[in-house]
């Protein structure tokens, strides 16, 4: 049969365009990839070129044409043993519809289909046995090794990692124990080396990557966000990413505003990955346990200035601690309290102060960012009927921002009050001890934003 | 294995032997058999056939968005291929339809990603510039400029950590070369030894700047040299040439000598991608390399010439794979659109 030459798109916006030129005359012999002819819109001109053999039977568009719709018949190539005989009347009609319509018409339904409800999470295992108190970087170090010891594929890279025992001694001792071969002091190339987890994450790795600091993260932003979170969705599930990217978050202590910022609410924006900042160090080590095991992608936020704190920590090495579920911290009847990573502290001890307000706080530590435990949320604000969200991030499009639309679609009839954002002042984070100080959310902005909430100004 | 990096003192670098500094080869032929230079061709054909049909389609409006050819380069990834086995992982960046036929997946499921079908290599949810197969070890289809590279030596690592003697084909173009990551990825690569063979595909343009204004050096196979990475330029018109030089180098990488470079001289005889007007090179040079170099028509000869093959019977193979991908085509306009539930799966893997 004939085979009808249509007038091709340049680009998927493109309707209509010239033909401005036949590099064929009827009767010519044409193998494929010859250029047969010219098109051209207002922004290019592009040749044709045939993707069959023949000869060229008939030119149904003469070459000067203006305004051609795409996939009109232009011509006619007939094959081998087929004469001009065989063109039956070339039917324009008999040309695909354009693409371009049938994606409009079928956005509805598809828009139509809800989010799948948020998978249940495993309820948390109440520990009963003995526990011992260790540091925050005990805690972390004590994970690793454990998982370490477990799954041979699990290993560790960074800087300073190895020889130096970690910039902040949290990997110390893990050289030692496991060899050059699984704790891997990497030049200072963030870009690269987080590229290269990723690469051996999807060949069956299980790679801990330890930045120095979330600063520095950013210079290796491409690949967590295109590489590690969006590679398995891109693949149709074929190549999922089991790396965690962990490091200390957040302001330190007067070291400048490149070294001093929040990402949580950064990386909360990105489907494909999960975002875990704990603040005690159970959950510390009981997060970045399942964060380790757990198939994907995971941001685990850390902060300098809890490392040293101590906490009791389960003895037990097959103890973990659910990824997506907040933890309420303090009971309270008169205002709900969110926070994450060191601002738990702060809010703990403005629960304090203001119980001897007469204001009983009830803290919720969100320990997971991403996905965010809306529910726990919720059922404490039904009760509370106030809440403040307390995080080190500056405010615009932080994680209190999205706790207040949550509000406003999920809790909106429970509200006493708006709810208040306590976060870090809308600048740089300055060195002065003093501007510092001013600019990080203090305990009195909380206990000021809690009492405002509960109108005891 | 050892894929920690080596200290100061345990080695020194200027010490150590490499097989061969950069270097320029000639079209050094192999002793391929008939056989080989025919599974040459063939392949190099079903890419040619396949990106044509995949043109087309774009032109009626079947394939969306970018769709980045591969027409003129098929020795390159056809010759490389021939080289490795099972073991070996291959990586590249948005250019990869040719890479992923050459890694053996199913026309039929590349075309219909390309249509953005449910037969789909990505269920229709990547696309062109998104494929992957953990069966053939084609980790991808990657979009951003050079992320190829550190991904492609990540898997290197893992070959290394998991001692499988595996190799990584990671490929990437000339104008990824510049990247800052390319250069971090190599200096991991050399200093700890790690199985990867760079393949910088330089068809002269990244998208319509020439390597001769985008890159102060222009001898793409020497960027390895700072990092003491041996290099070879090759030309990536003649799969029989790159085919030589990619069994030195996978040799060179399996026997724990650590990464190589090949610079492969091709072209693209297409657009940087659909919407490319091609302004920026004349007609003349484009003609000069269809006309003069092609790969295909050059092998052709070179099998017509040996007597173990007639036109006629190349004429006959041409006819097979053109309904291989008359069958992919049909099959990836047959194919249904995804399920509008697809719309929420994989973004995470399900535990």
């Amino acid at each position: 049969m004939p085979i009808n030459i249509l007038m091709p798109a340049l680009s998927p916006t493109m309707t209509e365009g010239n033909l401005a030129k036949w590099h064929k005359n009827e009767g010519d012999a044409v193998s494929a990839g010859d250029v047969i002819a010219e098109i051209e819109t207002d922004k290019a001109t592009m040749e044709v070129e045939a993707v069959d053999e023949g000869v060229l039977g008939k030119i149904v568009i003469s070459e000067g044409s203006e305004h051609v719709k795409v996939n009109a018949v232009i011509g006619v190539l007939l094959e081998e043993g087929e004469n001009t005989g065989d063109i039956g009347d070339a039917a324009p009609a008999a040309a695909p519809e354009p693409a371009a319509e049938t994606t409009v018409e079928e956005a509805a339904p598809a828009a139509a289909v809800s989010a799948p409800a948020a998978k249940p999470v495993t309820a948390e295992k109440e520990f009963t046995g003995p526990t011992t108190s260790t540091t925050v970087r005990d805690a972390l170090r004590d994970a690793m090794a454990e998982e370490m010891r477990a799954d041979e594929n699990v290993f560790l890279m960074g800087e300073e990692v190895g020889q130096y025992q970690g910039a902040y001694k949290v990997s110390e001792g893990l050289l030692d124990e496991f060899g050059e071969m699984r704790v891997i002091d990497t030049p200072i190339t963030e870009h690269g080396f987080t590229g290269l987890s990723v690469g051996a994450a999807f060949a069956g790795l299980k790679p801990i990557v330890e930045f120095m600091t979330f600063n520095f993260a950013m210079q290796a932003m491409d690949h967590l966000i295109n590489s590690a979170a969006k590679t398995n969705y891109m693949s149709g599930g074929q190549m999922g990413c089991p790396a965690v990217f962990r490091g200390p978050n957040g302001a330190a202590a007067r070291v400048g505003a490149q070294h001093s910022q929040c990402y949580a609410s950064w990386y909360a924006h990105v489907p494909g990955l999960y975002v875990l900042a704990p603040y005690t160090a159970a959950d510390a080590k009981g997060l970045l346990k399942s964060a380790i095991r757990d198939p994907n992608p995971v941001i685990f936020l850390e902060n300098e200035m809890l490392y040293g704190q101590s906490f009791d920590v389960p003895d037990d090495d097959d103890w973990t601690v659910p990824i997506g579920k907040a933890k309420v911290v303090r009971e309270g009847s008169d205002v709900t309290l969110t926070a994450f990573s060191i601002m738990v502290g702060h809010a703990l001890a403005a629960a304090e102060e203001l119980s001897k307000e007469g204001i009983e706080a009830e803290v919720i530590d969100l320990r997971t960012l991403r996905p965010l435990d809306t529910e726990t949320i919720v059922n404490s604000v039904k009760k509370t009927n106030r809440i403040v969200s307390v995080e080190e991030g500056w405010p615009v499009a932080g994680m209190g921002s999205e706790i207040a639309a949550i509000m406003m679609e999920e809790a909106f009839d429970w509200l006493d009050a708006p709810l208040k954002r306590v976060c870090a002042v809308d600048v740089p984070l300055p060195y002065a001890a003093n501007l510092e100080k001013l600019a990080l959310p203090q305990l009195a902005d909380v206990v000021a934003a809690a009492k405002a909430v509960c109108y005891a100004d | 294995m050892a894929t920690a990096p080596k200290g100061a003192a345990s080695k020194g670098k200027a010490g150590k032997a490499k097989t061969k500094p950069a270097s320029r080869s000639g079209s050094a032929k192999t002793g391929a058999n008939a056989a080989e230079l025919l599974g040459y061709y063939r392949d190099m054909l079903l890419i040619r056939r396949f990106e044509e049909r995949a043109g087309q389609m774009y032109g009626m409006g079947l394939i969306g968005g970018f769709c980045h050819l591969y027409i003129g380069q098929e020795a390159v990834v056809v010759g490389m291929q021939a080289a490795i086995d099972a073991r070996d992982a291959v990586v590249t960046s948005y250019r990869d339809h040719g890479h992923m036929l050459a890694c053996g997946m199913d026309p039929k499921g590349v075309m219909a990603e390309l249509t953005g079908r449910s037969g789909g290599y990505s269920k229709g949810k990547g696309g062109s510039m998104h494929m992957f197969s953990k069966e053939k070890n084609f980790y991808g289809g990657h979009g951003i400029v050079g992320a190829q590279v550190p991904i492609g030596t990540g898997l290197a690592f893992a070959a290394k950590y998991k001692n499988t003697g595996g190799v990584s084909l990671t490929y990437l173009g000339d104008g990824a070369v510049n990247q800052g990551q390319v250069n971090e990825a190599f200096n991991m690569a050399e200093l700890w030894d790690l199985p990867v063979i760079y393949v910088i595909e330089n068809n002269r343009y990244g998208m319509g700047t020439s390597v001769a204004r985008a890159s102060a050096a222009k001898e793409l196979y020497r960027l390895g040299e700072p990092y003491g990475m041996p290099g070879e330029q090759v030309d990536g018109m003649d799969v029989l040439a790159v085919n030589a030089a990619a069994a030195k180098a996978v040799k060179h990488c399996r026997d724990g000598n650590g990464p190589y470079v090949l610079e492969m001289l091709t072209y693209r005889y297409r657009g940087h991608s659909m919407s490319d007007p091609a302004k920026y090179r004349t007609k003349e040079e484009v003609a000069d390399m269809r006309d003069n170099h092609d790969p295909i028509a050059n092998l052709s000869k070179v099998i017509v010439e040996s007597g173990s093959k007639t036109e006629a019977d190349l004429k006959e193979m041409d006819k097979e794979v053109r309904a291989i991908v008359v069958e992919a085509a049909e099959f990836a306009q047959e194919s249904p659109e995804p399920n509008a539930s697809e719309l929420y799966t994989d973004v995470l893997v399900e535990v």
